[in-house]
């Protein structure tokens, strides 16, 4: 295990749960970053703006990679805007392309992301585009400069699960960059699953946000993560892998 | 006699756009019929995942009544997945009292002998200054209706002055048309706020009697003109108690969410004021709305467009406001004054207030009671882009 990492745009990572900040009681921060184990955070660009005690950098622990997004882009001119704010304000090259414009949902727009990401892979960023789960978007994005991709499992904040089960798997059966889950995990099993399936990282929020108690669901989501990935690794017993073996073989009549 | 004007008709220089929208509200709104619904539509409503319109006409009516705590706690569980922990700050900001309508429900009305005053620009700034020193980042410019008195390129300037010193700079002025507000979006103005009072067209008639305000249909589309002009966001508001206020939320969540349903990037929000003690105050026949029955218009919001902003006024005491962030609202003014020149001694053109404000706190004070709640107040979480 101890040389299993996750490489992204060629940094490596030990951890494989990456841990969003938008919905967290500030004060929250460092003791979900610290009990989730977690080497990333994600943060919009338009909080990490604000000063005072509302400025979320001021509680993100030191060594932690920060992963800015987009949010606010309604198309890839204003995240290649906001992106070029935040490597000015020094939040790094890594950039998480949201680009959205559906207010309601908060769907990404697939089309206007791989404009995005060709945009933003040109100027040298790190780039990792949060997706619909759509194969041919996906191969679009990985020729655009994607590091990794980003789809989502479900609404955003529906706390919902892997929603869109069956297209996360066609993407991590032909995508060769890591698949990070993103959006709509709510509780650690279905993080498990997905780890499970192969997929390379979580990205979750509002599940460990609005938890009860915050450190505690981190460390959850932690122990989750690694004990989906360790099944991933072990591969699954044929029996949960593809049901029961009949007694009678199918080809015994070859050997009549 | 002078024959009023016709309420429904434009005047010169209004702005006509094409558009389904007005009609549709006022159609639904005749349609709504709020003694119709049961306690099975309302249980209906709530055990849904997803708010239709329909389920939200029963969770305006009286039948939702009993079934205020289920409707707060779907709210709540709704609020939380959307918006987290996050509860969004502001100040309005009054520049000018002048106002050509004869709305007689409103201390600004122009037939009100009270003090009239507009900055000049030396003064808004110094007002945006000692603001912004509190430590909000988003602001509302506010004038008195009157275009004479407080043109198009005044409030542009104001705005202008206000991108200076606030991320997030929103305007409540006069409707105006979409080149007007794609020019004040040049300026830095990114959310338009416009309440509609009442979606009822025969009691706006009896209540607005003069002026510009005067013309219904002009003032309805006043945000879809916002944002064909480019505006990020729009709000609405019906001043709950006009009218039969079940069918004016009713309208009111109606026309916001057939917006965003037109322009789906558009951010949408609302607020609920209701008739509080202003001058004139006795010349109109308010229904009642308690606390009560504005916590189920405000639930009934969250539930129906669970992504929609919702402010909750400083007409309000803080007792109330400080339940209901968190609960359904998800955006509270701080250190309000609804009066001109009124955050800086120093300015001398002062004005008198629009009406009484019932929560006085400053922004400390509001911020601690939203940290004593578990929450986390924020300054901003936008991007002028």
């Amino acid at each position: 295990m101890n040389k299993d990492k996750l490489i992204i745009g060629g940094h490596e990572f030990r951890s494989r749960f990456i841990l969003g900040s938008g919905k967290y009681n500030v004060a929250l921060i460092k003791a979900a970053v610290e009990c989730a184990g977690a080497e990333m955070i994600t943060l919009a660009l338009r909080r990490v703006n604000s000063a005072g005690e509302g400025s979320i950098l001021e509680h993100i622990p030191q060594g932690v990679t920060l992963l800015p997004n987009t949010s606010g882009a309604r198309n890839a001119e204003e995240s290649l805007r906001i992106a070029r704010l935040a490597r000015e304000l020094g939040c790094g090259d890594f950039i998480k392309v949201e680009v959205i414009h559906d207010s309601k949902y908060l769907l990404p727009d697939n089309y206007e992301t791989v404009k995005a990401t060709e945009l933003l892979a040109k100027e040298g960023f790190i780039v990792l585009p949060y997706m619909y789960p759509d194969l041919n978007a996906a191969r679009d994005m990985v020729n655009a400069g994607a590091a990794a991709i980003m789809p989502l499992a479900a609404p955003i904040g529906s706390n919902k699960g892997l929603s869109t089960k069956d297209f996360i798997e066609i993407l991590v059966d032909e995508i060769d960059l890591p698949i990070i889950v993103d959006a709509g995990i709510g509780r650690p099993s279905q993080a498990c699953e997905a780890m499970e399936m192969g997929v390379s990282a979580i990205m979750a929020n509002t599940a460990i946000a609005t938890a009860g108690d915050i450190p505690m669901m981190a460390t959850a989501f932690r122990k989750a993560i690694e004990a989906g990935r360790e099944a991933y690794l072990a591969k699954l017993g044929r029996v949960v892998g593809k049901g029961g073996v009949a007694s009678s073989p199918l080809t015994g009549f070859l050997a009549d | 006699m002078k024959q009023p004007v016709d309420h429904m008709k434009y005047m010169e220089g209004m702005e006509v756009i094409s558009s389904e929208v007005m009609d549709r509200v006022i159609a639904d709104r005749e349609a709504y019929d709020p003694s119709y619904y049961t306690a099975a539509h309302v249980q209906s409503a709530l055990g849904r995942e997803h708010c239709t319109q329909e389920d939200f006409a029963a969770l305006l009516s009286p039948a939702a009544e009993p079934f205020l705590e289920e409707m707060a706690q779907k709210a709540k569980t709704e609020t939380a997945k959307h918006f987290g922990s996050s509860i969004y700050l502001f100040t309005p900001l009054y520049i000018s009292n002048y106002c050509e309508n004869y709305c007689v429900y409103c201390g600004f009305n122009c037939h009100n002998r009270i003090s009239r005053a507009k900055l000049e620009m030396t003064d808004v700034e110094r007002e945006l200054k000692a603001i912004a020193a509190t430590g909000l980042e988003e602001i509302l410019i506010l004038t008195g209706e009157s275009r004479k008195k407080s043109d198009v390129a005044y409030i542009g300037e104001a705005c202008k002055l206000a991108k200076q010193y606030f991320k997030n700079v929103g305007i409540e002025v006069y409707p105006m048309n979409s080149d007007e507000y794609a020019y004040l979006h040049q300026c830095g103005v990114d959310f338009v706020t416009v309440f509609q009072e009442t979606y009822d067209s025969d009691r706006y008639e009896t209540l607005h009697l003069a002026g510009h305000k005067r013309v219904f249909p002009y003032r309805i589309n006043a945000q879809e003109r916002a944002l064909m002009g480019g505006m990020r966001g729009v709000a609405f508001g019906a001043l709950l108690g006009l009218a039969d206020f079940r069918k004016d939320a009713f309208a009111t969540g109606t026309h916001g969410w057939l917006l965003q349903k037109k322009y789906p990037h558009a951010e949408i929000s609302f607020s609920c004021p209701r008739l509080r003690p202003i001058v004139n105050n006795d010349q109109i026949n308010p229904k009642d709305v308690h606390e009560r029955q504005l916590l189920q218009v405000m639930c009934a919001y969250r539930i129906f467009m669970p992504f929609a902003g919702l402010t909750i006024s400083s007409r309000e005491r803080a007792g109330f406001r400080d339940h209901v962030v968190g609960l359904c609202a998800t955006k509270i003014s701080a250190g309000v004054s609804t009066g001109i020149g009124s955050h800086v001694e120093e300015v001398s053109e002062k004005g008198d207030e629009q009406f009484e404000i019932a929560d006085n706190r400053n922004l400390d004070e509001v911020c601690a009671a939203i940290r004593s709640r578990g929450l986390q107040p924020v300054m901003n979480d936008y991007i002028f882009v």
